[in-house]
This record gives structure tokens, C-alpha cells and sequence, in this order.
């Protein structure tokens, strides 16, 4: 996949602080429901699953329906207690996996 | 759907609206029994209680394509106690399914946004389930203007 997520972690935080994040993947996210103007139905074509890990143990993750609007977008908080690397990780149907790294800085 | 002029934009939510109206693949919508179906699966047939959940949607949205939601779970989010998953559905939507979030006591709090789909009036339900096994619900109304292209 092309696209290139958006993301916002902030840079540095307080050990122990809950830190708001930021993703956005640019993504059609077809929903199967649609047809073309042949009145054949557009495949399904989205970005099933959402992944987000810091320093290897999960945070938060999204199992991902159609009802998820174009460029899936997920704001959730992480609690860090030491500096590190979010990974974060967006799987299509079509089995393609998008991944983008931030690392943080915790004083 | 970024690089659309408006009035092909303005055009393909008319159209949508049009679909809406005369019913999706033939009135195949989710009703709230299938949501409710979808809630019972979660829960493993349990009854979950009602608070400790708030949601924000907007009350009229305008556009169905993209509707922000957010939730908040009151929980303490520690090791011992925290909200483990969190099932959103859509009652009025082809599917009832939105999106199931897991949560660890890493994530600090049991809180997202994301952005929905609707494609008609309805009610989003949330159930959360925590570690210790217990199931609390909110459900919110929107009144959606144009539906959303797609469940």
C-alpha cells in the first residue's frame, strides 16, 4: 500500500502519564455495499484490523467493520511508564499491512 | 473521496439518499434484533448492565458518510481492573457491526474516537466488558440528514 498514515505521539512525556494518539490511514474503505453504474456491487475493501503496540505488549487495537467511515481514523491514549516505540500496524482484506513507528522520550 | 469536486460530492450523497430511501439490496437492514443478536454474542448471553458508559455523537448529523463518535468507559484501567473490550453497533445500519475495541491496562483509558458510517436514524449501542467479566451499555440516538454510502 501506497498510502502514508498520519500519526501525532507526542515526543516526550512524565513516567507514568496517559498520552493522547493520533492515526489516520488514508483508505477508501470500500464497504461491499455499493454498486458501479453497471448495478454490479463494488467489492468489499477495507482496513480490518487496527494494531497498536509500545514496546512489543498491545495498547490498543480495533476490530474493523465497513460502518468505519473512509480514512479510518483512531484517537486512544497509551500509559507510559518508560521511553520507547509505539508500533502501530493497519491490515486490509486483501491481506496487505500498512506499519509507521513513533518512538517517545519518557523523563 | 478527498479529491471530489463538491458538487460531485453534493451529487453522490443525493444518490445515496435516493438508496436509502427506496431500501438497501433490497431492504436488507440490520434491525435491532440482529444488533441485539450481535450484543448477545459478546456478552456470551449475559445482560449488561446500564452506565458507567458515555458516548458522544452528534444528534443530527448531516452527512452519514463520516460521523464522529467518541466513548469514555469509567474504569480504573489498572492490572487488576480494566475495560477489556468494547463493541459499538449501528441498529439501523445494513450491518450492525461498527467495530470491537480492546483495551489493555496500558492504554491509560478506556476511551476512543473514530469516525462512522450511518445510513439512516438510528441507535449506536455500546457494550464494554471488563476484566472481571462484567458488562455495562449506553446507547445514543442520531438523527442522520443523508445517509452514508455503505453499512
Amino acid at each position: 500500500m501506497a498510502e502514508t498514515p498520519k500519526i501525532r505521539v507526542p515526543k516526550t512525556a512524565k513516567k507514568g502519564e496517559v498520552v493522547e494518539i493520533k492515526t489516520l490511514l488514508p483508505h477508501i474503505m470500500e464497504s461491499g455495499q455499493r454498486k458501479d453504474k453497471d448495478g454490479k456491487t463494488i467489492p468489499r475493501k477495507i482496513i480490518n484490523k487496527f494494531v497498536a503496540e509500545f514496546n512489543g505488549k498491545p495498547v490498543f487495537s480495533a476490530n474493523i467493520e465497513p460502518a468505519i467511515a473512509a480514512n479510518p481514523y483512531m484517537q486512544f491514549f497509551a500509559k507510559v511508564d518508560e521511553s520507547g516505540t509505539f508500533k502501530f500496524t493497519w491490515t486490509d482484506d486483501d491481506g496487505s499491512v500498512t506499519t509507521a513507528e513513533e518512538k517517545i522520550t519518557v523523563a | 473521496m478527498r479529491h471530489l469536486s463538491r458538487r460531485a460530492a453534493l451529487a453522490l450523497g443525493a444518490g445515496s439518499a435516493a438508496i436509502t430511501l427506496i431500501g438497501w439490496n433490497g431492504g436488507a437492514f440490520a434491525t435491532p434484533q440482529a444488533a441485539t443478536d450481535d450484543i448477545a454474542k459478546f456478552t456470551g448471553g449475559a445482560t449488561p448492565e446500564k452506565g458507567k458508559i458515555s458516548i458522544e455523537l452528534p444528534e443530527i448529523a448531516e452527512n452519514g458518510n463520516t460521523v464522529p463518535l467518541s466513548f469514555t468507559v469509567d474504569a480504573p484501567m489498572t492490572d487488576a481492573d480494566y475495560v477489556s473490550d468494547v463493541l459499538v453497533v449501528a441498529e439501523g445500519n445494513p450491518n450492525p457491526g461498527v467495530a470491537t475495541f480492546h483495551f489493555t491496562a496500558l492504554s491509560g483509558k478506556a476511551e476512543a474516537s473514530t469516525r462512522i458510517r450511518l445510513a439512516t436514524t438510528q441507535n449506536i449501542v455500546v457494550v464494554a466488558k471488563t476484566s472481571g467479566g462484567k458488562f455495562y451499555t449506553a446507547q445514543k440516538l442520531v438523527k442522520v440528514t443523508i445517509g452514508g454510502c455503505g453499512g
